[in-house]
């Protein structure tokens, strides 16, 4: 297989086993040419990628302004803030009229789940989903699948543990996907009003005993407490206090001494120090959180690649 | 029609051994000298040329890499189906050094331009030479030629020079022809 079964990448439910495999077999390929004393290739020289960032993003856009950079794409960039969205623009008189500027590839991140589904539909391009608001985000299962299997040859049996806000998380739902679609076991972790209702159904574990997980797992992904998802209008709190959370969730070393085995730690940024994760786990040698984000260039110019591959073919 | 052999493992022998001597020639001990194999094929046929080069000159070290041209390629987009790419692996730098670039059968000059291509991404080496097993003659698309020929062959578009070597390097070449005539 050396093509994708998808003309989009909205989400890894959309996914196909063979279509990760081939997104992270790819992938190894770019990290090689992303440690070559020069970090380009031709491949899009005749593409234009539009980066459009309805929500807040400093490492998924850097990564993936680096990943269309190295590719030799040519980019442009959109923030919401800064644009005639703010002005009364709907989605798709935003996205075609960009589009009319002859763009190929529009990376997107959105805050409402599903926009760049809707878009898909509606609009005559390529998209890349770059996060849509509780819903899901792609790329970062897949950095995150690749590190993985980066570290552990095979993920085939991994007993994986996604531990925090489970509810508010597009990485926690695309990581589920993607773990279980390439073998892995996977488990989730958190406060009880955290945990989606009927997560079960997803085929993952489910504890709120964060001493208890980590006996079982030997991967911990560990999640941030998405803070600006909660409150709002109706100040709906999910736990009494920061503290309270960091005392029953917060992971420490001596939690993972206990356990007596090694056990790998991911985390997809930004970290919260001392909320969900101490500075000593955080910056252990079984952490990949920097490998994380170096893979993530190369799993980006992957997909890019690859959906590349298929414009203008029909 | 069943292939016809192009250069039989006898042969072959023979072939390897003058392409050595004559690469001894320019380039000495080849301690200025390094081999870019280009993936997925010339890597055997360098493999067999760096075995038998260090038979001959067992003091010498001979470094060769493996170069993956996919990402450079020119057709990017316009083949029928997408290439899957192979391994790269140089482990050090081109700066300033004589670099044999190495593949199986130069055809329209295409796969070496990407070669180049990618090559320098490893550095400005000072001099780039090219060395094939099978030149197919009168076929080139671009200004490129081989320094070192295994063999030179003329052949029609509809026929196929099918490299059968193993990891390293033993085998035969093979020229089969399809029916349909371009």
């Amino acid at each position: 297989m050396s093509k994708l079964s998808v003309d989009h990448l909205l989400g890894i439910k959309y996914l196909q086993p063979g279509d990760i495999k081939l997104i992270l077999d790819t992938a190894q390929n770019f990290k090689e040419v992303i440690n070559r004393p020069i970090k380009k290739v031709p491949s899009l020289r005749d593409i234009t990628v539009a980066n459009l960032f309805f929500e807040n993003s400093t490492r998924t856009k850097l990564s993936f302004e680096l990943a269309e950079k190295r590719l030799s794409a040519d980019v442009v960039n959109f923030s919401a803030s800064s644009s005639s969205v703010k002005k009364g623009e709907t989605l798709i008189d935003t996205v075609n009229n960009i589009l009319s500027m002859k763009v190929d590839i529009v990376v997107m991140r959105h805050p409402n789940p599903g926009a760049p589904e809707f878009l898909s539909r509606n609009v005559d391009t390529t998209i890349i989903n770059a996060g849509d608001g509780t819903h899901e985000h792609p790329t970062q299962a897949l950095l995150d699948t690749f590190s993985l299997r980066q570290e552990l040859g095979d993920i085939k049996g991994a007993r994986v543990c996604i531990v925090g806000d489970i509810k508010h998380s597009r990485v926690a739902l695309s990581n589920i996907f993607c773990l279980q679609r390439m073998g892995a076991e996977v488990m989730v972790c958190g406060p009880t009003t955290l945990i989606p209702k009927h997560i079960e159904t997803l085929g993952v574990k489910v504890s709120h005993n964060i001493r208890e997980a980590l006996k079982w797992c030997d991967v911990a992904n560990v999640l941030r407490i998405q803070l600006e998802r909660q409150g709002g209008e109706h100040d709906v709190r999910y736990f009494p206090s920061i503290r309270e959370y960091s005392q029953q969730f917060g992971i420490n070393g001596e939690m993972i001494s206990q356990t007596g085995k090694k056990i790998v730690i991911m985390h997809p940024g930004p970290i919260n120090r001392g909320v969900e994760i101490t500075s000593d786990v955080a910056d252990s040698a079984e952490s990949l959180i920097l490998e994380q984000v170096e893979n993530g260039v190369a799993v980006r110019m992957a997909v890019l690649y690859l959906l590349a591959g298929e414009i203008g073919r029909n | 029609m069943r292939p016809a052999t192009l250069i039989d493992s006898e042969h072959l022998q023979l072939i390897i051994q003058r392409l050595c001597y004559q690469l001894i020639e320019n380039h000495d001990d080849f301690s200025n000298s390094v081999f870019l194999a280009l993936q997925p094929r010339g890597v055997a046929v360098a493999n067999r040329i760096c075995e038998t080069l260090k038979e001959i000159l067992p003091e010498s070290s001979i470094r060769v890499g493996s170069l993956d041209i996919t990402f450079h390629r020119d057709d990017f987009r316009r083949r029928d189906e997408p290439l899957a790419p192979n391994r790269t692996k140089v482990d050090f730098l081109i700066e300033d050094k004589k670099v044999i670039l190495v593949d199986d059968v130069l055809y329209t000059g295409r796969t070496i331009r990407a070669g180049l291509d990618a090559m320098l991404s490893f550095g400005r080496p000072s001099a780039v030479e090219l060395l094939v097993l099978v030149e197919r003659r009168f076929s080139r698309e671009l200004p490129i030629s081989p320094n070192y020929i295994g063999k030179s062959v003329d052949s029609y578009d509809n026929q196929r020079v099918e490299v059968r070597l193993d990891e390293k390097g033993n085998g035969k070449v093979l020229l089969s022809t399809t029916r349909a005539q371009k």
